[in-house]
């Protein structure tokens, strides 16, 4: 069998868009409007566009695409903090491939790169380990950003380095947990949504019971997808179902990947080695309550900002507004003045344009050009 | 010291002893069968002998740069005749001869060096060209990544013949030869610094032989081009975009090794931009397209050949775009520079 097939079917996409568009219409009309869906991962963004499902589904559908891209929410101070770390003599700085064009104030890291600083891209964070062991005489920095998603990796990969007693690896950590930020953009007042699409991999570490307060507290329903058409889609139809229903659940339809209660041993490592509940400030999102978390006590020899000679101030100005007017689903990313104007994938303003999941670079690749 | 632990000094592109020992045991020993032998600052080559075969001199260059030096399916040396080679190829050149300018960095080990040689030597020879003349030069450690080629291939066009990326019009067909993406995949792989592990070889291929009995039988033809850097998706946009035409390609049709999807997937890069060495890209007017399809499925670098989709009006100049098996179309837009491994 050949899994990503099976859910790339085209028989089931079309009885699947059928079933939606019945669905779907009823409920806009009684509401007098299209359907308002978060998409809270970027992955789904990506995934929209790149199956064209945006073309297929009916208009009574409307996507907001959520905060759910951790390049595009990473703050300029953070940035800054692994440009400065980079460009440190005999640091060796190590990250996921789409950090890297994430514009700072003073550069990216390509640029640190460009200019001779040692910067490595890794798949996972377990490949620092190795990149340390083998580097004895370089401090290695891992760059360690994401949602819950690559959480675990970080985690198990400092605690194995502090068991291995290597002394020459360090993490940056700038990760940040899903549910603060659900719960601050579902407590702001500006925001009118219908419902929620589940992120898949996030879920898989946190599970599908944490949600339970946006259906019982917010009155919302959430449904966690998979990322091939056929997974999102059946996530958009019980979601779809459920608005019609006027229920409100939280339900997984991701259910060979995401267990009720996440993944044991990934949250085991993640208390471990983090001490969540820190109040940071995310590039378009500003500050959220609780999101962020801090190496615990007993690893702070691993945290790689006491590595930081002085640490760069939080600079959320320069952030253009209108990236948290297309975060919070105010406005569409083509309906900002600066799309493909003055913010590109080459250059971009804002780091929505950055990361290939991110909603503004996503629209810029794949939107069709009576957008243009 | 062994034959086997010898390496590149500064002292084999010092002009002197080490140098001409160098030339001789390496380079000639692997190309020498032609002018090279001669030892002249120059090649020299009969000019009847080029009349006789068209009526323009078809020239190109390029550098070849690659870590690893060597890969599935290939390595430097190979990838340095092929690929121009390829560059001849598609302008319609028969090629004839090549240059080939070394640049290493001291340190390289001599058995290495006499191995990729080997492999350039064998890739000319059996693409039926000769390496005519050539250049060494040796750099400090650190001065360049182990080791630069350079080639220069000369060809000639036949008469009559003229190809062009600005020649596509609506209701031309698009035909590939072969996998998208081998190369590029295939590098990635064996760089290991992915940590990940898989079956995939380059492509790297001459494709002269493929392309010529094409070009010989039909008319047809508008464009052609290899996919190399920036992949498909690069060569085909540039050709939508010269012609001001738009390209619109099947996704269900396009010939995909399910590794190299994989591949992608788990990285999240887009397959079609990805490098190939071996891939022709192949723009014709739908009459005869069934039939060069035909003569690319005969020829062993063209097993997989398919029409891949075809030109369409040209509502808006430059636009590529796949037609998905949902009936949904997708944009591609070239990626502006790196594509980059996806956090998750």
């Amino acid at each position: 069998m050949s899994l990503p097939h099976d859910f790339r079917d085209a028989g089931k996409v079309k009885a699947l868009l059928a079933a939606i568009t019945a669905a779907a219409g009823p409920v806009a009309a009684r509401l007098g409007r299209p359907l308002q869906i978060m998409e809270v991962c970027g992955g789904h963004t990506h995934a929209i566009f790149r199956f064209g499902l945006n073309q297929l589904l009916p208009s009574s559908i409307e996507f907001i695409h959520g905060p759910g891209c951790p390049v595009c929410v990473l703050p300029v101070a953070a940035v800054d903090q692994a440009v400065s770390l980079a460009r440190q003599p005999n640091v060796m700085l190590a990250s996921f491939g789409d950090p890297l064009r994430v514009p700072g104030t003073r550069g990216s890291l390509l640029q640190a790169k460009a200019d001779g600083a040692e910067v490595r891209v890794l798949y996972s964070p377990f490949d620092a380990l190795a990149l340390a062991r083998a580097n004895p005489h370089r401090q290695v920095v891992f760059f360690a950003i994401g949602f819950d998603t690559t959480m675990p990796g970080t985690a198990y990969s400092l605690l194995t380095a502090e068991r291995a007693g290597l002394t020459n690896l360090s993490f940056l950590c700038h990760h940040i947990r899903l549910m603060p930020t659900l719960t601050a953009l579902l407590a702001a007042d500006d925001i009118r949504l219908d419902g929620f699409v589940g992120p898949g991999h996030v879920s898989m570490v946190i599970g599908s019971r944490v949600y339970a307060p946006i259906a019982d507290q917010y009155r919302k329903p959430l449904v966690i997808a998979g990322f091939e058409p056929v997974d999102f889609l059946q996530a958009l139809y019980q979601l779809v179902l459920q608005l019609s229903e006027g229920r409100c659940a939280i339900e997984n339809a991701y259910a060979r990947v995401v267990a009720p209660d996440g993944n044991p041993s990934a949250l085991k490592v993640i208390d471990e080695a983090f001490e969540p509940g820190v109040d940071s400030h995310w590039r378009g999102l500003g500050l959220v309550p609780g999101s962020g978390v801090r190496v615990r006590e007993p690893y702070r020899h691993l945290d790689a900002a006491e590595l930081l000679i002085s640490t760069p101030q939080i600079k959320t100005a320069t952030e253009p507004a209108y990236c948290n007017a297309v975060l919070t689903g105010r406005i569409k990313p083509h309906q900002c003045p600066l799309f493909r104007r003055h913010c590109t994938p080459e250059h971009p303003v804002g780091a929505l344009m950055v990361s290939s999941e991110g909603a503004c670079a996503a629209y810029y690749q794949y939107r069709p050009e009576e957008l243009r | 010291m062994s034959r086997k632990e010898q390496t590149i000094t500064l002292a084999h592109g010092a002009g002197g002893g080490a140098m001409h020992t160098l030339i001789d045991e390496i380079f000639l020993t692997a190309f020498g069968d032609g002018p090279l032998l001669q030892k002249e600052d120059q090649a020299r080559l009969p000019l009847a002998d080029l009349l006789s075969r068209g009526d323009r001199l078809a020239l190109t260059t390029d550098s070849f740069v690659v870590s690893p030096l060597e890969f599935p399916g290939g390595d430097i040396g190979k990838l340095a005749v092929c690929g121009t080679l390829n560059d001849l190829a598609v302008g319609g050149a028969m090629p004839l001869y090549l240059t080939a300018a070394f640049i290493i960095e001291e340190g390289l080990p001599l058995v290495l060096l006499e191995r990729l040689v080997g492999s350039m030597a064998e890739a000319a020879r059996r693409a039926g060209v000769t390496i005519v003349t050539g250049d060494t030069k040796v750099v400090e450690r650190g001065m360049a990544d182990k080791l630069f080629i350079n080639t220069t291939g000369v060809g000639v066009i036949p008469a009559g013949l003229s190809l062009s990326i600005g020649s596509a019009r609506p209701g031309d067909k698009v035909l590939v030869n072969g996998h998208v993406g081998d190369h590029g995949a295939a590098v990635m792989l064996a760089r290991e610094d992915l940590g990940l592990v898989g079956e995939l070889a380059s492509d790297c291929a001459a494709l002269h032989g493929l392309i010529q009995p094409v070009l010989a039988r039909c008319s047809g033809v508008r464009c052609l081009r290899d996919a190399t850097r920036g992949g498909l998706g690069g060569v085909l946009s540039e050709m939508a975009g010269a012609s001001a035409v738009s390209i619109q390609l099947i996704e269900s049709e396009l010939p995909f090794r399910p590794q190299t999807l994989a591949l992608c997937e788990l990285l999240g890069l887009e397959p079609l931009f990805l490098a190939n060495e071996g891939m022709a890209a192949m723009v014709i007017c739908p009459e005869q397209a069934e039939q060069a399809l035909a003569l690319w499925r005969g020829h062993p670098l063209g097993r997989h050949a398919r029409i891949i989709g075809e030109v369409v009006s040209p509502s808006s100049p430059g636009r590529l775009s796949l037609l998905t098996p949902y009936g949904g179309e997708r944009l591609l837009e070239v990626p502006y520079g790196l594509q980059l491994p996806r956090i998750c």
